[in-house]
């Protein structure tokens, strides 16, 4: 058990430190860092999906007027690293996917480089692609791990027997489409050489992350190398690790010494060059009794990764933890194609591997008769089914009644298809959520006394939106006793203690507990009176209580869902979470965070598609026009609540990490309940019109 | 080709050369060094470059500054004077109405600008009776609203900051 | 995007005149589609002639009723004029359907009507495509098709336009005024644009020195009701998968006047003639009995569509929501 702070002010509800820098439009985000006479930096892209770059002629690029340096592979400087194949900008010849980086034009302004970049001819002995995903392809493999760090397959029981003595089962198989993270700010970098050191303005998930990927490529010392990222766009993962952009403004940079570059992705350029979420076949085999009691949970996944590197998105992950059942099985697949490199977006695994198992419950609820929320609490485990060991806590059951009261689930008639007002269809549905409590090691703060009572608290942590300059600021006044305004917070800058990555919704958990044992540090150093300029700093305190306990966040998602009759229109004009995610720390960003994620997890249900066009292995819709996210319109009420708990186990403040959970189960949800309004069953997301049209 | 052009900016004047395929966005931004209207699609499809022009709001990045010679331009930047901030901006941060903050100054710029046709009397697509008076219901913020997109999904309360804030 | 010369219209005459003998130019108003295809390197004019700032932003409410809408009023100044509001709802809901707020108050009625395909293909300059560059062929047949066309396309282009005000104009039979190097002419709008065939670089009849300059829409009878009803992937700001304006009058319950307009389903705003000859004439009491008769029109007029791969649904769609206009339209208050 940890010593948990005694809350203040944590779960008291401050605005937001940074709010009137952001609605005035005068905090600065990677591209609006003002240097000295920038030069602009434009990409030229492959347009086909495999082969080799026989000429790229910059000749005419190069006699443009205004045109400074034109990268490609036959004059780029060699890196120092090509481990990570994503990042060798220039270092080969070999096309690997359509759209991966084949020249960089550097120009005096924007409207010549992109000019230039026009001009400038690629010829490629194009060879054949493959980018199919299947889960029928003879070469798909077993990864040795899948993403963060599970173990690839898990088996318990048998399967063939516990789904030969099930009066009920299941064998359906369920997809998720490729998806664009696509934060409204496209990847910049401004970057900068002074007398060897690189400064990077960068849009990124973490500074010292970026500083460390990015020195390792260029053969540096990481103090070499500053990043600076105050204010972040959004990243919901394709901004937690570096892209090939941050190197290839490095080595623009270089090329044009002295002077300053920016480099901003286009929209259309991140669909192929800053990750993705890959799409997902789920077969999933369940089997219960006639109680509803679940012998089998069995979920085989398949999703793709780039021949030139792996990421192994952890689909099947969290049907490990969800649901007890003596016949358990796990598997992940892999197919390599000739795609962009897939990566992290907003809870990976949980994220599209709950829409398959929740949709199936659902299904074999309806078949066993029984309410779909009382199927749930009756397969509640007692102690972690995949691990066997304890949950620190877990309020599952909890969420899903409190949301069952507070939806009015109560009065729901089972019978699909059986309502209509003004011509739609209605429908409710529920699916519960889960995410696993993370914590990065390796983070380091300082309290610093800056005058009597007042405390400057750095850590180089960042503000992607999720409120870290407030929150964190709170957890540090509580830890020192101090007051919220009288503490600042650094982040964001290199130049502040280490600190892990905004991912994994970890950042709370690691920042925060590293903030907790450097102000109790300070505490012990200087006591109560500190001198002014009195400094302490601490790193991250070991776990050690994390190998004894399961520990997962828990939710339960309703939605409610109308079709339109003649036109098969789906609309979703409600939904309802309630979450189980430890002690809230700001209240006010916190109900923030699960309803931008629901809102996420409604535009996935519905909207979201990057289409592949499998002759040409590129995403054809990709741009903001034709790739939909939700809009204002499609979301009229989202409702986020949280039940008490208390969690000692976790980290000091009692906290689960809240950034991802939102969107995890809503599709399933927003599915279950378009099946209940239409009594169409729908497997393959999104939810479009064409699926209900008769 | 470069092309002289004069613009009012959150009420100051400026005089800048312009290449004439610079659209306005770009002027702000690299001419001006406004920071405010923000680079989220540069093709009309998101809104975090709106502003609004001669009063009313318009996207900035489908263009052209050298067709805007003349124009008076508020930024959300020019909403706030100095420390004190526009009630609508002040609206956003008590509801939250954002996370990561980049569509943000669109959001504002175009809440008033709506706000303004709204009062005007101008229907939208949500508005049952063209020819009567138009009642901002939230279905109408919706609507009007939908044409800035925020993927930090802060609709709800992008929503009730309207709301707050029209009054 | 390549270097132009911009030049300002002294006026309206001098625009044409400014247009006439360049290969590469371009008209520029509101500039939402031009700029946007510059961007992408679809377009690629040498002179942009501005005329947004010619007195072209007048909406005239003429003596026999009917209206004269210049071709620089904005889309959103169009959608609020009171006389639109009032007398063409299809043509004021059709207006405020399409983009966003803060594009309507740039883009031009002029410019709406010219505007260019969304095909992913044709804006994206690294798949073939017929519209673009002639002769390369249709990356969308045998692609991504959720946007094209199943009425009207050819084996060169399948492409819809995308416009939801034309789609009102079409059913409005709304009349286009051009001036061009041999003067003026009028052009009902459903001639405007052109189907592909085997021409599907060329959108409409018009030449490039071609000037649109006004859209007269001939009055209504008393008694006509219209609406604007558009099916789309997502409650707002996207485009029509299909959209339906139909304008209908009803005597003595028999249909005398119905016109039909349906958009995202062709390569112009497509006249739905085919199932006005049925509606025309028949009985229509608001009772459940109309919806046999409304759905014959709709499968008559689609009984010729030819979907792709991918876009199948949008035959039922069609019908569908032209079934529901006339639903809607038939039992409104009288």
């Amino acid at each position: 058990m940890t010593d948990l702070l005694r809350p203040r002010v944590l779960g008291q509800s401050p605005t937001r430190v940074d709010g009137p820098a952001k609605v005035t439009g005068t905090a600065r985000y990677a591209g609006d860092q003002r240097v000295s006479d920038p030069a602009y930096v434009h990409l030229v892209q492959a347009d086909v999906a495999r082969g080799v770059l026989t000429e790229v002629d910059v000749s005419a690029a190069q006699a443009l007027h205004g045109v400074l340096a034109v990268l490609t592979p036959d004059n780029a400087p060699r890196l120092a690293s090509t481990d990570d194949a994503e990042l060798a900008a220039f270092q080969s010849h070999e096309v690997a996917f359509r759209g991966q980086v084949v020249a960089a034009v550097v120009a005096r302004t924007r409207e010549i480089a992109r000019h230039a970049a026009a001009l400038v001819r690629v010829e490629i002995d194009q060879r054949p692609h493959d980018v199919h995903l299947s889960a029928d392809r003879d070469d798909l493999y077993a990864p040795e791990k899948v993403n963060g760090g599970s173990a690839t397959d898990t088996e318990q029981g048998d399967i063939g027997t516990g789904l030969a003595h099930s009066p009920f089962t299941l064998d359906q198989t369920y997809t998720t489409a490729w998806y664009n993270n696509n934060p409204l700010e496209p990847h910049t970098t401004t970057a900068l050489w002074l007398d060897g050191d690189l400064a990077l303005y960068e849009s990124t998930q973490g500074v010292h992350t970026t500083r460390e990927s990015t020195a390792r490529v260029l053969g540096l010392a990481p103090e070499r190398v500053h990043v600076i990222a105050p204010h972040v766009g959004g990243g919901f993962g394709s901004k937690g690790t570096v892209h090939v952009h941050v190197i290839i403004a490095a080595l623009a940079a270089k090329a044009v010494p002295g002077t300053p570059v920016k480099l901003a992705l286009t929209r259309q350029q991140m669909f192929s060059l800053v990750g993705y979420r890959t799409p997902t076949i789920q077969r999933v085999r369940l089997g219960c009794d006639a109680d509803g009691r679940l012998a089998v949970v069995a979920v085989d996944a398949v999703g793709q990764t780039a021949r030139i590197k792996e990421f192994a998105e952890q689909t099947a992950v969290p049907s490990r933890t969800v649901y007890a059942a003596p016949n358990r099985r796990t598997t992940h697949r892999l197919a390599a194609l000739d795609v962009p490199v897939p990566s992290w977006m907003r809870a990976p695994g949980e994220c599209p591997g709950m829409f398959g198992p929740e949709v199936a419950v659902d299904e074999l609820a309806i078949a066993c008769g029984l309410d779909p929320v009382e199927f749930r609490i009756r397969n509640e485990p007692d102690v972690d089914p995949d691990t066997g060991k304890p949950f620190s806590s877990r309020n599952l059951v909890a969420c899903l009644r409190e949301g069952a009261r507070r939806f009015g689930w109560e009065h729901r008639d089972p019978a699909p298809r059986a309502r209509a007002e003004s011509g739609w269809l209605m429908g409710t549905g529920v699916a519960a959520s889960t995410y696993p409590v993370n914590r990065i090691p390796g983070s380091v703060a300082t309290v610093r006394c800056t005058a009597p009572g007042r405390y400057l608290v750095s850590i180089g942590a960042v503000d992607i939106g999720t409120g870290t300059w407030t929150s964190l600021a709170q957890i540090a006044a509580d830890a020192l006793g101090a007051d919220f305004t009288d503490v600042e917070m650094r982040i964001g800058d290199t130049a502040r203690p280490r600190a892990s990555v905004a991912g994994g919704s970890s950042g709370i958990t690691s920042w925060g507990s590293t903030v907790v044992a450097a102000a109790r540090e300070f505490r012990r150093t200087f006591g109560d009176h500190p001198a002014e300029g009195a400094e302490a700093s601490a790193a991250m305190p070991e776990d050690d209580v994390g190998e004894e306990y399961a520990m997962h966040a828990f939710g339960a998602q309703f939605a409610e869902v109308r079709v339109h009759a003649d036109t098969g229109e789906v609309r979703v004009p409600r939904l309802l979470g309630v979450f189980a995610v430890g002690r809230v720390v700001n209240p006010r960003l916190a109900r923030s965070q699960l309803i931008g994620g629901m809102t996420m997890g409604l535009s996935m249900a519905l909207h979201e598609h990057s289409v592949l066009d499998e002759r040409f292995g590129h995403v054809v819709n990709h741009d903001f026009a034709e790739y939909h996210i939700a809009t204002n319109s499609d979301v009229p009420h989202v409702e986020a609540h949280w039940v008490e708990e208390h969690d000692p186990h976790t980290n000091p403040m009692g906290t689960k990490g809240i950034g991802e959970i939102g969107i995890v189960g809503t599709a399933a949800a927003i599915a279950n309940a378009a099946h209940h309004a239409t009594g169409v069953r729908v497997r393959d997301l999104p939810l479009t019109l064409d699926h209900f049209l008769e | 080709m470069d092309s002289e052009i004069q613009l009012r900016v959150d009420g100051r004047r400026k005089r800048l050369r312009v290449d004439t395929r610079m659209t306005l966005l770009d002027a702000l931004r690299d001419g001006i060094g406004a920071t405010a209207p923000k680079t989220g699609c540069d093709h009309g499809q998101c809104g975090s470059c709106t502003v609004l022009l001669d009063g009313r709001r318009v996207i900035t990045c489908l263009t052209f500054a050298v067709a805007h010679d003349g124009a008076d331009i508020t930024t959300a930047e020019g909403l706030a004077d100095g420390e004190w901030l526009h009630p609508m901006q002040r609206a956003f941060i008590e509801r939250d109405a954002f996370q990561c903050g980049f569509c943000t100054p669109g959001q504002v710029c175009s809440a008033l600008g709506m706000l303004a046709e709204v009062e005007a009397g101008h229907p939208s697509v949500a508005t049952d009776d063209l020819t009567g008076p138009v009642e901002l219901t939230d279905e109408e913020i919706r609507e009007r609203m939908s044409g800035n997109l925020c993927r930090c999904g802060a609709y709800v309360n992008i929503v009730d900051a309207v709301r707050d804030g029209a009054r | 995007m390549i270097p132009f010369d911009y030049r300002l219209a002294p006026d309206v005459d001098g625009a044409v005149a400014a247009a006439t003998g360049w290969g590469g130019v371009a008209f520029l108003a509101g500039g939402t589609n031009l700029v946007d295809h510059m961007k992408l390197g679809v377009a690629a004019p040498e002179v942009l002639v501005d005329i947004s700032r010619l007195p072209l932003d007048a909406v005239e409410e003429l003596p026999d009723g009917g209206l004269r809408i210049g071709a620089t009023v904005r889309n959103s100044d169009l959608a609020a004029h009171p006389a639109v509001r009032r007398d063409y709802p299809v043509l004021a809901r059709a207006l405020l359907s399409g983009a966003s707020g803060q594009v309507r108050n740039l883009a031009t009625t002029g410019g709406n009507l010219l505007q260019r395909t969304r095909c992913a293909y044709f804006q994206d300059l690294s798949t073939p495509c017929n519209k673009r560059e002639p002769g390369t062929g249709c990356s969308a047949i045998g692609g991504y098709t959720r946007q094209h066309a199943i009425l009207g396309a050819s084996a060169h282009c399948v492409a819809t336009h995308p416009s939801d005000m034309a789609v009102a104009m079409a059913a409005l039979d709304a009349q286009v005024t051009v001036l061009g190097t041999s003067g003026r002419r009028v052009i009902p709008l459903v001639e405007l644009h052109r189907l592909p065939g085997d021409e599907p670089h060329r959108d409409t009849v018009l030449s490039p020195s071609d000037l649109i300059t006004a859209v007269e829409l001939p009055p209504l009878p008393e008694g006509t009701r219209s609406l604007y009803r558009k099916v789309r992937d997502r409650a707002s700001y996207a485009f029509a998968l299909v959209s339906v304006a139909a304008v209908l009058r009803v005597e003595d319950g028999v249909v005398r006047d119905v016109r039909i307009a349906l958009g995202g389903v062709a390569h112009k705003p497509w006249r739905a003639r085919r199932a006005e000859d049925v509606l025309r004439g028949s009985p229509v009491d608001g009772s459940p009995a109309d919806e046999e008769v409304f759905r014959r029109a709709a499968e008559a007029e689609l009984a010729g569509a030819a979907p792709l791969a991918g876009n199948g649904f949008k035959v039922p769609l069609a019908r569908n929501t032209v079934v529901s206009a006339l639903r809607g339209l038939s039992r409104e208050e009288r």
